[in-house]
């Protein structure tokens, strides 16, 4: 009796898992349940995916947000570190500079301009969540392909531990894994919340490549004499990384979510002068009550970012599971 | 059982691990900024750090299992850690039953509806809201309900458990439940009332994944043959809701009522925070801003012990749900 945790992604591992018949393009063998003949499971997925609004939509909200992180230090008016309304800001009457000619937000709570925060605010956050799921997906990758590839003890002794890092709640782990570091910064954070998605990664890839090693090309290409290096990486590997990838997606989703709430605990630099979201509406926290609307940017942001890969790893996960297919 | 023998030794050695790893040490992170070079070295003697690593790993788990895990640096300077989580613990429990709960009643029957009437309005406004019900930074939506209901509108208490002017009479630990059993109708009444945000803002998470699950688990055994045969039978909608569908669709429901254990104490870390509810969460968030290990270390292992014991649970409540797991438990 594993964790139901575990069971759950192993189970989403073996429903994802398919031979490479179901790869191998338009030409190929085709699928064998039928519909779709003559189509690999790659193209007739996409063929959904793109006929999918749910789809469209949260594609072109990331491809928006994408657009304005690289466009962003070339529209944004200010530099968002320089402090240009400070003599408007006043601690003790809780004032911060409104809205004004060519500061259409307004400044923050160091007079800094807002407008320009949250446009530049788009990259950190998007390099955050980027890096923090590939970080995450690596370590995944590894752990994964070895329990998978060696199986028997190797794998015994990976799952144990990842089982336990599974059964420990996401912000409790991140949070400890803040807490070795001496010193903070936004790295910390993403690092953080990167270690928390390593276990599932590892314990997706394993399931998939387990049912992977059973399909009949491993069989053939073991009968053939093949190295198990070779099988492993050129047959089992390419085939199982279907539901990772789909993962990876949802992952971006978490990531942005879990970095604002390490900087809402406290995890995370204490220089804010590179503009990230979630360390904006952590820090908005303290004026919430008189000010509200510095925490409504950010989160409002980070709301649409993470619904927009929400809709996108959802709509992938339904076009590659053909069990909820209607 | 053997699962979560499993778990504890693991988790045992990981904790060990990590409080090696902690930046200045164990002794660091139980003395915490107070260290005298002198207290220092005698700390380091006392806690046997100069033995060999598994005499000092086993001794680690000699105190651990008699619950002696340090005295709190941080969130409550020399009480117990122990002892704090346990007068912490109620609160937590009490304000995850009520999410849960919410949860589970708003978001079943929303499910079945949604489920019934495939593609119609309810279940489009479902399965949107649901997604937008992920993506909200839950102590986002937290702030969000306190400036609106209780700062703006004033209907609720901001923040704590109890208002400060009600003297009750303390029983369980769990304060509606103390309201109820003293028949202390206003400080129920009240209990009830510094619960009824807190709980709303940590159910979120839950309410929307409750509700997909419903929803696919419905759809998934509204297509199945014995479906068809009872309604070719001629039974009547209720007995084939309430026997063939609802029965049989409540049990990827309930597996994920145990997942969510681990979601609902990642949210009351920030949901206890935000309402200053005295839990287990709060005390962990103020622990790891202090640098407060030995909480740290307490919280960390009872989540974990009570994620995995939840889920035991769940495993085995399968056997009560559904009979065909019963019947092969028999055979084999």
């Amino acid at each position: 009796m594993t964790s139901s945790r575990a069971t759950k992604i192993d189970r989403l591992a073996s429903v994802a898992a398919r031979g490479p018949e179901y790869e191998v393009g338009p030409e190929g063998r085709g699928s064998e349940n039928g519909h779709d003949a003559g189509v690999s499971l790659a193209a007739s997925a996409w063929r959904r995916l793109r006929r999918n609004p749910v789809f469209i939509v949260g594609a072109v909200v990331i491809g928006l947000f994408v657009l304005l992180a690289v466009l962003a230090p070339f529209i944004a008016p200010h530099d968002p570190a320089l402090r240009l309304l400070e003599d408007q800001v006043s601690r003790a009457n809780n004032e911060i500079p409104p809205p004004q000619d060519g500061y259409p937000l307004g400044g923050d709570q160091y007079g800094r301009d807002l407008f320009s925060r949250m446009l530049l605010g788009s990259q950190q956050t998007l390099l955050v969540a980027a890096l923090a799921t590939v970080i995450g997906l690596g370590g995944g990758l590894v752990l994964g392909t070895l329990a998978g590839a060696f199986g028997g003890w190797v794998d015994s002794v990976v799952m144990r531990i990842v089982d336990v890092l599974l059964s420990i709640p996401s912000l409790l782990l991140a949070v400890s894994i803040g807490a070795l570091f001496a010193d903070q910064s936004q790295f910390t954070v993403i690092l953080a919340v990167a270690i928390v998605q390593i276990p599932i990664f590892a314990r997706l890839l394993r399931g998939t490549m387990l049912s992977v090693r059973e399909s009949d090309h491993v069989l053939a290409a073991k009968a053939l004499g093949v190295k198990r290096r070779a099988i492993v990486f050129r047959h089992i590997l390419p085939n199982s990384l279907g539901p990772v990838i789909v993962q990876s997606t949802l992952v971006l989703a978490i990531a942005v979510l879990d970095a604002a709430a390490l900087s809402f605990l406290g995890l995370g630099a204490a220089d804010d002068s590179t503009p990230e979201w979630g360390q904006m509406l952590g820090n908005a926290q303290d004026f919430f009550d008189s000010q509200p609307h510095l925490a409504f940017w950010p989160a409002g942001c980070i709301i649409v970012v993470a619904l927009g890969f929400t809709l996108v790893g959802e709509s992938m996960r339904e076009a590659l599971d053909p069990r909820q297919r209607r | 059982m053997l699962q979560l023998a499993l778990v504890v030794v693991v988790l045992s050695v990981l904790i060990f691990g990590w409080l090696r790893m902690l930046p200045g040490g164990p002794v660091s992170a139980l003395l915490g900024d107070r260290g005298t070079a002198e207290s220092r070295a005698e700390l380091t003697e006392a806690l046997g750090l100069n033995d060999p690593i598994f005499v000092q790993y086993f001794a680690f788990l000699g105190r651990a299992i008699t619950g002696d895990f340090g005295t709190s640096t941080g969130v409550s300077p020399g009480k117990p850690a122990m002892e704090l989580f346990l007068e912490r613990f109620p609160a937590t429990i009490e304000l995850s039953i009520a999410a849960i709960l919410i949860a589970l009643i708003g978001a079943i029957p929303l499910g079945y509806l949604a489920a019934r009437r495939r593609g119609g309005w309810l279940d489009n406004a479902g399965v949107v809201g649901s997604m937008i019900g992920i993506s909200i930074p839950i102590f986002f939506l937290a702030f969000l309900l306190k400036y609106f209901l209780s700062i703006k509108l004033g209907w609720l208490p901001t923040g704590g458990r109890q208002s400060p002017d009600i003297d009750a009479t303390r029983v369980t630990g769990f304060f509606v439940l103390d309201g109820l059993l003293t028949r202390e109708w206003d400080a129920a009444w009240d209990a009830l009332k510094h619960l009824l945000l807190p709980a709303l803002a940590l159910a979120s998470i839950p309410f929307a994944v409750i509700f997909r699950i419903t929803r696919a688990s419905v759809l998934d055994v509204m297509d199945e043959d014995y479906v068809r045969t009872a309604r070719s039978k001629g039974l009547t909608r209720r007995i084939i809701r309430d026997r063939h569908i609802l029965r049989n669709a409540m049990l990827p429901v309930v597996t994920t009522v145990g997942l969510q254990t681990g979601a609902l104490l990642s949210g009351a870390v920030l949901t206890e925070t935000v309402f200053s509810w005295q839990g287990v969460g709060q005390a962990l968030a103020i622990g790891f801003e202090r640098k407060d290990f030995p909480v740290l270390q307490v919280v960390i292992i009872a989540a974990a012990m009570a994620y995995v014991l939840v889920n035991l649970l769940v495993d085995l409540s399968y056997a009560v749900i559904d009979p065909r797991i019963r019947t092969a438990q028999k055979v084999s």
